[in-house]
Parts: structure tokens; C-alpha cells; sequence
């Protein structure tokens, strides 16, 4: 298995959007290689003929009635908005600038 | 020593049965633990936020039903302390982030719901590792929690605000969620009984989620049978979590009444022992095989070979999970907004507020399921550690084709010391090595107290583990057991905990 590097960890979390410092890149990278190192083992099974388990329970398509039920309200909803207007969620620009 | 003049000492049945009688009011038992509160928990910081008023207009709610004639529930007017991860309409819910800090939720989680409808009093909110990611509550992003045997050392985590509160007389009952043993290791290294019942048995609807697959609520309190009252009040299908299991609960409150192991068979598991196991922990274990061996129970020793992969797979699968789960914080909707100043994309404001809200064992969880998930890793890590779930959880059944509970140590080691493990991830992980079996293949688990360890004082903990949907038999063989060890002890291990 490959080691992961500081470079690795600024992928990272560029995908996972966190905006790291420079210092927590490379007390991760030492961390997350180690964790890794770890809990490689797992892929001793890698090549074993065994059925995956992403559950405890067998569900699938678990359904309820499409009955009209009290929900929040709008306000409530908004409740813990950081911004708001219009009774909307106020966003910071998601589109570039002309 | 004792202390039966004082309601904090009392446990929740005996509270119910003397407010339901009229020899003390629940306004009484209420400023009662108000008060322990106000004394104590300056030291042990087990609540992130007390709701002195609403704890008290319960109680008022409680003595006006009774002294209306109304018939009270079985825990009616019993104060209990809730893990701050369950969301309570109007009290805040951080589940120890700041990026949550002064998110007032608009909703109560079904638990919550259910604890009123019981008529509980729920005195506050405890604290916990952020997200519930950590075993010694020292990830709380508000401080971490004392042991209240010794308070230099972690009251095990994530639910270590609950178990301390506990310990520490500060209320009868607490709620913990357990993802890999935050309900089990804090009962265990802080003498107190803690349950993770079987997967879906409790509803998620309203848990601020980590590890959807692994996530379950259950009963922390002091003694087996008020365990199985809570149980009782909180378990049960909800509509609203569709992995909510559609069956009847098991009886665990007439388990708990009727403790007998008699003709049980009982596993011992080879795989839980070894390096990096208190000799100490070992010895109060062995102790409680002899034990559960005079009581009738018949005991087998079984191999469960897949568990040595069981802690891998765990930090795989959990953080993978995480780092999906944790994706709806995204400053947009609630909680923390961070660097926005008109001049930053949303997805820069994204970016900062999750630099600034999450503290670094939650990064460090979301980019390894990050990396776990990545293309070119998912088959090598996230797929091979369903595998070894799939392995496990045929462990379990060949295990329980032979015997009715396997038992084992409920964590390798007594509370360390706060710090010791904080920035050591590997050594903090271990501390779940025989608690998280159980989290992958869905079962059910407690763990109570079976003494103190010799070397240094503190509180051991047995790990009973029974099939999915026997939830019952914990409470059947963890009543025979803690009444047993209650008349060799002469007391609750409690009491030789040093007063605060």
C-alpha cells in the first residue's frame, strides 16, 4: 500500500472541503499514514469470495404511507439559517462573476 | 455509608416508586439534582447545558397528573441526562462541534419525544466527543469531562459527559449513542451499566448521524434493571427512521427482574485477551467467568477468528460513512457560517467554516473515509472492509449457534489519564478493540461492573453480548450477575467511589 503524502492530504481535503493550514497538512500526513498503515490488513480479503455487508439489516425500499403529516414551518425551518431573505436561504455567490 | 435520605443516591426505580407513592414530590427529586449539579459539576463537566426551568416545569407537569388521580408511567418524574447529540426542540444540541454551538434545533429527536411522553425530566445536556468520534470525550470542542473516580482521568467517550454525570450522582438515567462502544466503554471505566442495544432497536430520527450503519441510542444508568426501564421507554418502531426495526421490544424489564443464568451457556471469546490487556482487567474478568460458572452457567471457550480485522474494518467503515454524513455542514442551512465577507464563493465559505468548525480528530475521520472511498483505494479499503463485516458477523452466528451470551472485558484497560492518548489516534482507537464486534454485525451489548482493578483503583467493566433482537438476555445474565456481586461486595461498586 501506498504512503500518503502531504500532497495527498492537501487532495484531501480540497475534496472534503476543508481548508487546511500549513501545519495541519503535515501533522495529518504523518497521522493518516500511520491510521492507514493500520487498517490495511483488511485487504488481506481483498481477494476472498465473500459477499460484502454495508448494513446490520437486511432492508431494502422500507416504505410508509404517502400521507400529508405536520412539518416545520417555515420559519422553523429558517430558524438556524445563517442568513436569510424572502423567506429563503441566503447563500454566498455559488457563480462566478461576469 | 448511606445516603437513603438523599434523592440523588436513589436509583430510578426506587425514584419513581417513592414520587408515584407521594413520598417526594418530582419538583423535590428535580431541585435535588439541580443542586448536585450546581455542587459538582463545576469539577466534572458532564453537562454542556442545564435546563433548570424546563427540568423543573416537567416535574410541576408530573405532581399536578398525580395529584390529579393520573396513572404515572413507570419512569415518571425520573431526571435523566441527554447525550448532546439528539436534537431538543428550543435547547441547544452541539454534539460537541463548534460548528453546531448556538444551533437551536426546531424539532425533538423521536428519543426526546418519547422521554416526555414518559414523563422523564430531562435535567440537560451532556457532553461528548465532537460527532461522537473519540472514547475519552477530550474531542468535546467545549472541554473535556472528569472520571469521577479519579479526575485527572477520561470518563471513556464519546457519551463520557453521560457516564460522569452517572457516577457522580448527578442524575439516575443518561442517554448514549454507541458506534463502536460510546455507550459501553464509558459504563465500563466509570462503574456504571450502559447498553447498546441491537441495530435499529432505537430510532435515529433526530441523532445527529456519524456512522449511519453502525449508530444506535440506548439506556446508561446505575444498576441493570433501570438500564431495562429506559430500554423499555425509548426502544420501539418509528415510521420516520426507515431503518428502524419493525418488531416487538424484547422483554428486557422482566429479564432484569428475573436474573438466572442457570444452564446458560456462556462464551468465552480466546480472541479478547492477550497483548494490551491490564493484567488487572484480566483478573476481574476471569473472576467473573468463575462467577457466572457458580451461578450455573455452563462455559465455552470460542474462537471468533475474523475479530483481529474487526477494529480496521471499523476505521474504515465509519469514517467512510462520516465523511458522507458530515458533508450536510456546509454553512448554507444551520449552524456556523465562517468567512463571509462578500468577496468568497459559497464554496470557499464551505471550505473556511469547515477549517474552523471541526476540530482534528473529525478531519482526520473525513479525509481517511475521504481517501477510503477515492477511486483506485474504494475496492482495496472500503470494499474489503465490508468483507471482513460480512466475516464477522459469521463469527457471531457460528458463536451463537453454541452458546446463548459471549462475555469478554467491555474495554482492554481502566480510564487512563487525560492526555495520555489525545493526539495518538492508533492507542486511542484500541480502547474500542471489544466493543466494536458488536457495532458491525448489528447485535445487542452491555457492559457492567465486575470490581475495581488491583493495580490502580478503578472501575472494570464485562462485556455481555447476545443475538440480535435477544436484547433480554443482557438484562437476564447482567441482573444475575450485578446481584451477585452486590451481596460479595456488600454494596453498588459505586459507593467506593470517593465523594466529590
Amino acid at each position: 500500500m501506498p504512503g500518503i503524502t502531504r500532497e495527498e492530504v492537501a487532495h484531501l481535503a480540497r475534496l472534503a472541503r476543508l481548508e487546511l493550514k500549513d501545519e495541519e497538512l503535515d501533522h495529518f500526513a504523518g497521522q493518516l499514514d500511520d491510521i492507514i498503515g493500520a487498517v490495511a490488513r483488511v485487504s488481506d480479503v481483498a481477494d476472498e469470495d465473500v459477499p460484502p455487508t454495508s448494513h446490520p439489516l437486511p432492508l431494502t425500499n422500507v416504505m410508509r404511507p404517502d400521507e400529508v403529516r405536520p412539518s416545520l414551518t417555515p420559519e422553523q425551518a429558517l430558524s438556524g439559517a445563517p442568513a436569510q431573505e424572502q423567506q429563503r436561504f441566503k447563500v454566498p455567490q455559488i457563480l462566478g462573476e461576469e | 455509608m448511606t445516603h437513603s435520605s438523599d434523592l440523588t443516591r436513589l436509583t430510578a426505580a426506587e425514584t419513581a416508586a417513592r414520587i408515584a407513592s407521594g413520598r417526594a414530590s418530582a419538583v423535590e427529586v428535580a431541585e435535588a439534582h439541580l443542586a448536585r449539579i450546581e455542587a459538582v459539576d463545576e469539577k466534572v463537566h458532564a453537562f454542556l447545558h442545564v435546563d433548570r426551568e424546563g427540568a423543573l416545569a416537567r416535574a410541576r407537569t408530573v405532581d399536578a397528573k398525580r395529584s390529579r388521580g393520573e396513572r404515572l408511567g413507570p419512569l415518571a418524574g425520573v431526571p435523566l441526562a441527554l447525550k448532546d447529540i439528539f436534537t431538543t426542540e428550543g435547547m441547544p444540541t452541539t454534539v460537541g462541534s463548534k460548528i453546531l454551538e448556538s444551533w437551536i434545533p426546531p424539532y425533538d429527536a423521536t428519543l426526546t419525544k418519547r422521554l416526555k411522553d414518559a414523563d422523564v425530566v430531562i435535567l440537560g445536556k451532556t457532553n461528548m466527543d465532537e460527532f461522537a468520534m473519540g472514547s475519552s470525550t477530550e474531542n468535546s470542542a467545549y472541554g473535556p469531562t472528569g472520571n469521577p473516580w479519579d479526575l485527572t482521568r477520561i470518563p471513556g467517550g464519546s457519551g463520557g459527559g453521560s457516564s460522569a454525570a452517572l457516577a457522580s450522582y448527578q442524575a439516575p438515567l443518561a442517554i448514549g449513542t454507541d458506534t463502536g462502544g460510546s455507550i459501553r466503554q464509558p459504563a465500563a471505566v466509570t462503574g456504571t451499566v450502559g447498553v447498546k442495544p441491537t441495530y435499529g432497536a432505537v430510532s435515529r430520527y433526530g441523532m445527529v448521524a456519524f456512522s449511519s450503519s453502525l449508530d444506535q441510542g440506548g439506556p446508561c444508568a446505575r444498576t441493570v434493571l433501570d438500564a431495562a426501564l429506559l430500554h423499555e421507554a425509548i426502544a420501539g418502531h418509528d415510521p420516520l427512521d426507515s431503518t428502524s426495526v419493525d418488531a416487538p421490544v424484547p422483554p428486557v424489564v422482566e429479564a432484569a427482574r428475573n436474573g438466572d443464568v442457570k444452564g446458560l451457556r456462556v462464551g468465552v471469546v480466546r480472541e479478547f485477551a492477550g497483548e494490551g490487556y491490564q493484567a488487572g482487567v484480566m483478573q476481574r474478568f476471569n473472576e467473573s467467568v468463575e462467577l457466572l460458572r457458580e451461578l450455573g452457567a455452563e462455559i465455552v471457550e470460542i474462537s471468533c477468528p475474523s475479530f483481529d480485522k474487526a477494529l480496521a474494518a471499523y476505521y474504515l467503515i465509519a469514517p467512510s460513512e462520516c465523511s458522507s454524513n458530515l458533508a450536510r455542514f456546509d454553512a448554507m442551512r444551520y449552524g456556523l457560517r465562517a468567512g463571509d465577507d462578500g468577496t468568497r464563493s459559497a464554496e470557499e465559505v464551505t471550505s473556511l467554516t469547515r477549517e474552523a468548525g471541526f476540530g482534528p480528530e473529525v478531519k482526520r475521520r473525513i479525509m481517511l473515509g475521504t481517501y477510503a472511498l477515492s477511486s483506485g483505494y474504494y475496492d482495496a479499503y472500503y470494499g474489503s472492509a465490508q468483507k471482513v463485516r460480512t466475516l464477522i458477523k459469521r463469527d457471531f452466528d457460528a458463536a451463537f449457534g453454541k452458546v446463548d451470551v459471549l462475555v469478554s472485558p467491555t474495554t482492554p484497560t481502566t480510564a487512563f489519564p487525560i492526555g495520555e492518548r489525545a493526539d495518538d489516534p492508533m492507542a486511542m482507537y484500541l480502547a474500542d478493540l471489544c466493543t466494536i464486534p458488536s457495532n458491525l454485525a448489528g447485535n445487542a451489548a452491555m457492559s457492567l461492573p465486575c470490581g475495581l482493578a488491583p493495580e490502580d483503583g478503578l472501575p472494570v467493566g464485562l462485556q455481555i453480548i447476545a443475538p440480535a433482537m435477544a436484547d433480554d438476555r443482557l438484562y437476564r445474565v447482567g441482573a444475575a450477575v450485578e446481584a451477585a456481586y452486590h451481596a460479595r461486595w456488600g454494596h453498588p461498586l459505586l459507593e467506593e467511589a470517593p465523594s466529590l
